[in-house]
Parts: C-alpha cells; structure tokens; sequence
C-alpha cells in the first residue's frame, strides 16, 4: 500500500470495530493467501480483536482510494482473533485488493447479514453444496459443524469448480476427506488430462450423496442458476424445501438496508440476507427480471 | 455369479427400483460380469452399441476426442451409476468413448437381446424406455448447467 493510502486509512480512525454500521475500521493485512489464478484470501487483523461473526455472514471491505465490496466472511468462527475473507479479483476494487501485502490496511465494516441456520440441524444430517466461489461463504459453516461435530448427523460436503486449477481450499479439502465423519465429494466442469477425480456438474452428485432426505437441512451456495439445479435435486431426493437455505449475491452497497442496491422485491439481501430460507426467495428465481 | 444372485442384485439397484419382478429376472437372463483394468476402453464412439452397464466398482470417464487437443473428459461415471443409453436408438453405435479411470467391475447386460425382448414385451421396453430416458434428461439437463460455464469471473 502507498503512503498517501496509508494516511488515508489512519484517517479512519477507530480503536475498534465500530458498532456504527455506516462507519469502516482499519485492519491490518496479517497474510495473504493465494487460492487460485484470480483469487485470493485477505487474513486481517482488526484493532482491539475481532467483535466475531456468525457463519454466512458478510463485510464491507474498503479498498482506502478505491472503493467498497461487499466479501464474505470465509474464516473460522472458532478464531475470532482474525478475520477472513477469499475474494475474487474481477473489478477495480478487488484487483486492488490482489496487490494488498502484508502490514497494508483495509476499512471493514460489518459483519452484516443473516447466516446459516446451523442450530437448525441439531441430530440430523446436513448436506452442504457449493458451487465456485460459493464454497467461501459455506467454509465457516463446514468449520463449525465440524467443530461441533457431535451435534449432527451424517455430513456431506458436495463442491463443483470449473477446473482443478480453480478448486478452492484444497488443503482443507485434503483434510476434510482424511476424516471418517465427513463425506466430501469434490467435481469440476472441465478437466485436465492429470485429473483423476469426478468430471461432471455438482448437482450430478446429489443423487447418490449419503444423507437421510427425510432429516437433512440442505445449505446452497454458488451461482444462482447452480442454486436453482441444486435445490431441484435436493428436492428430488426428497428433502423438503423448507429444509433448504441458499446464500445470494446482489449489489450490496449500504449493508443495512437502506439504498436498495440490493432489493429483490421486498426483500434486501443486504439486511434480510444474504443467507435465505429457500422458499422465501423461490418466486425470485424464475423471474428474468426482479 | 448365479442368475438369481443378478436378480437380487439389480432388484435393489435404484435404477431398477420399482421394476417389476418378471421384468427384472428378464434382465437377470441378459447379465454377465466384466472387469476392466485402468486405461481399458469400456467402448469407443461409433462402434456397435450392444450393451449398458451397471458400475458397481470404479470410475470411468466418458470422453469425446477432438484432434488436437486430444480426449475430453465429458464426465464420469461412478460406482452405482448405470452407463450407455445407444443400445436402446437407432443407429445402435456409441456416441463417446468410456474409460476406465480405476480398476471397473460392472454389470454389462446384453443390447441386443434385451432389444429383441423389448419388441416381443412393450411393457419392459416401456420401462426401459421410461428410466433411460430420465438418464438422458439428466444428462442434458448436466450438459446444459455445463455449457453455462457458471463459474467463469463476471465483474
């Protein structure tokens, strides 16, 4: 980060997250982490400790000269002394948020939003699905469940990338499969010659997945038109919809609510989301235009 | 492996789930088992499609090959997935290569003899016709969520 950046950000002044929704704190990059091509994992640290999150939960990160991106909080619940977000480089913000080192400093407001119901799940199974970047936003409900293990019954990670190239967390991947008590099933688009896993989109997947449809609370996230198949193929093994919650994306710009960037007939995804029980946004998902 | 023993086994397969019993020991009489070794071949496009598969062991890979980038995989095929839908239509040749990715063990059952047993039975070739063509709608349905590229970066 530049010096004139820097003053910028030591002009936002604050010992602590503040608790003024509108108003963004300084954290300090401790780590970046590169995932894959054209994405990336910011690890801040915020001044006076983290106020914690809740899984499914979102922030705003500033970019001091650049602007404002609403990114989802990919870290673990557990370890609130940092926070965690994987962002994918596609605009001029988060571009310039690709070139943050360690030491530079990001304004973060937040976290907002509405987060997955694990609570919900106590002594039944739960299929995860996630498609992409989608996988981000479902990592602190995986580390959770799996934190709480005992809680549950079976557990399903199902996740779709495009390539292998573009498979996100492969080292939680890696360790995740090591377990006994935790199914995860991990299939791209296209593949290179060397891939030896599944080839196939991740809705393929739902059928023979190990779960109870009768039990199971299903947690979706990925493009919508994923959604959509996923939930379509929850729905044919029987899960009923009330069991499924999805996490949307929207143009989030105020996080509370108040601009409309986000409004999706009557709901906001920035306040009432982004994570959504999936009968409640369902009328949305045919629509061409909302 | 007894006809009987195939019987009981693909009775309890969900392709076949609901089928009924006569239907199944039909089928039953038209089973043999197979392995395949990684690298074998299950079959090549365009050659006689004379028979399906069900995976019980392994992975394979459907594949199309385009000259100069060599074989792409379409998608593969796992233990308890059934596998080739060319036997049933006109002009009876397979539409892609299959590639064992692992060591396979299957059920092939036999094409040509269950096609012969469907036009002396339309019930069973009405059933066969039904479940297969929901792999099809399946597998368009992939194709289509494929062709989307939905994970391509959008700014």
């Amino acid at each position: 980060m530049s010096a004139s950046l820097e003053e910028a950000s030591a002009a936002v002044a604050d010992a602590a997250r503040s608790p003024d929704p509108m108003r963004t704190t300084p954290c300090r990059v401790r780590r970046v982490l590169r995932e894959t091509a054209d994405t990336f994992t910011l690890v801040l640290e915020p001044p006076g400790g983290s106020l914690g999150f809740a899984p499914g939960q979102f922030d705003m990160l500033y970019a001091f000269g650049a602007g404002e991106v609403p990114i989802s909080i990919s870290g673990d619940p557990g370890v609130p002394e940092v926070l965690v977000h994987t962002i994918r480089a596609v605009g001029s913000v988060t571009r310039m948020m690709q070139r943050l080192r360690p030491g530079d400093r990001v304004g973060v407001r937040g976290p907002f939003g509405t987060s997955w119901p694990v609570d919900l799940a106590h002594g039944h199974d739960v299929v995860v699905i996630a498609g992409g970047i989608g996988l981000a936003p479902l990592r602190p409900a995986l580390l959770h469940l799996l934190a709480h293990r005992g809680l549950y019954g079976r557990l399903v990670l199902l996740y779709g990338a495009r390539t292998p190239k573009d498979i996100l967390f492969p080292r939680d991947l890696r360790e995740w499969r090591g377990r006994f008590d935790v199914a995860v099933e991990v299939t791209v688009d296209r593949a290179s010659p060397d891939w030896q896993g599944a080839v196939g989109v991740v809705t393929r997947l739902v059928d023979r997945a190990p779960f109870d449809p009768g039990s199971t609370l299903g947690l979706v996230c990925g493009p919508e038109v994923m959604i959509r198949f996923a939930v379509a193929a929850l729905e044919r093994r029987g899960v009923p919809s009330s069991e499924i919650h999805v996490s949307l994306e929207r143009n989030m710009k105020c996080a509370v609510g108040l601009c409309g960037h986000c409004q999706m007939g009557p709901v906001f995804v920035c306040r009432d989301g982004p994570v959504f029980p999936y009968e409640r946004v369902r009328p949305f998902f045919g629509l061409r235009e909302v | 492996m007894s006809v009987e023993t195939f019987e009981k086994i693909l009775a309890e397969h969900p392709f076949f789930e609901g089928m009924r019993a006569e239907h199944v020991a039909t089928l039953a009489g038209c089973v043999s088992n197979v392995k395949f070794d990684q690298g074998d071949y299950l079959f090549r496009e365009g050659q006689p499609a004379d028979r399906f598969y069900v995976v019980r062991f392994g992975r394979v890979t459907v594949e199309t090959f385009a000259p100069t980038r060599g074989s792409i995989a379409i998608e593969t095929v796992d233990a308890g997935d059934v596998l080739g839908w060319s036997w049933l239509f006109p002009p009876y040749k397979w539409h892609f290569d299959a590639r064992a990715m692992t060591l396979v063990r299957a059920f092939a059952l036999d094409g040509v003899c269950l096609r012969g047993k469907c036009e002396r039975d339309p019930a069973l070739g009405y059933e066969l016709m039904r479940r297969f063509a929901q792999v099809i709608v399946s597998r368009l349905e992939a194709t289509q969520l494929q062709l989307l590229d939905l994970y391509v970066s959008q700014p």
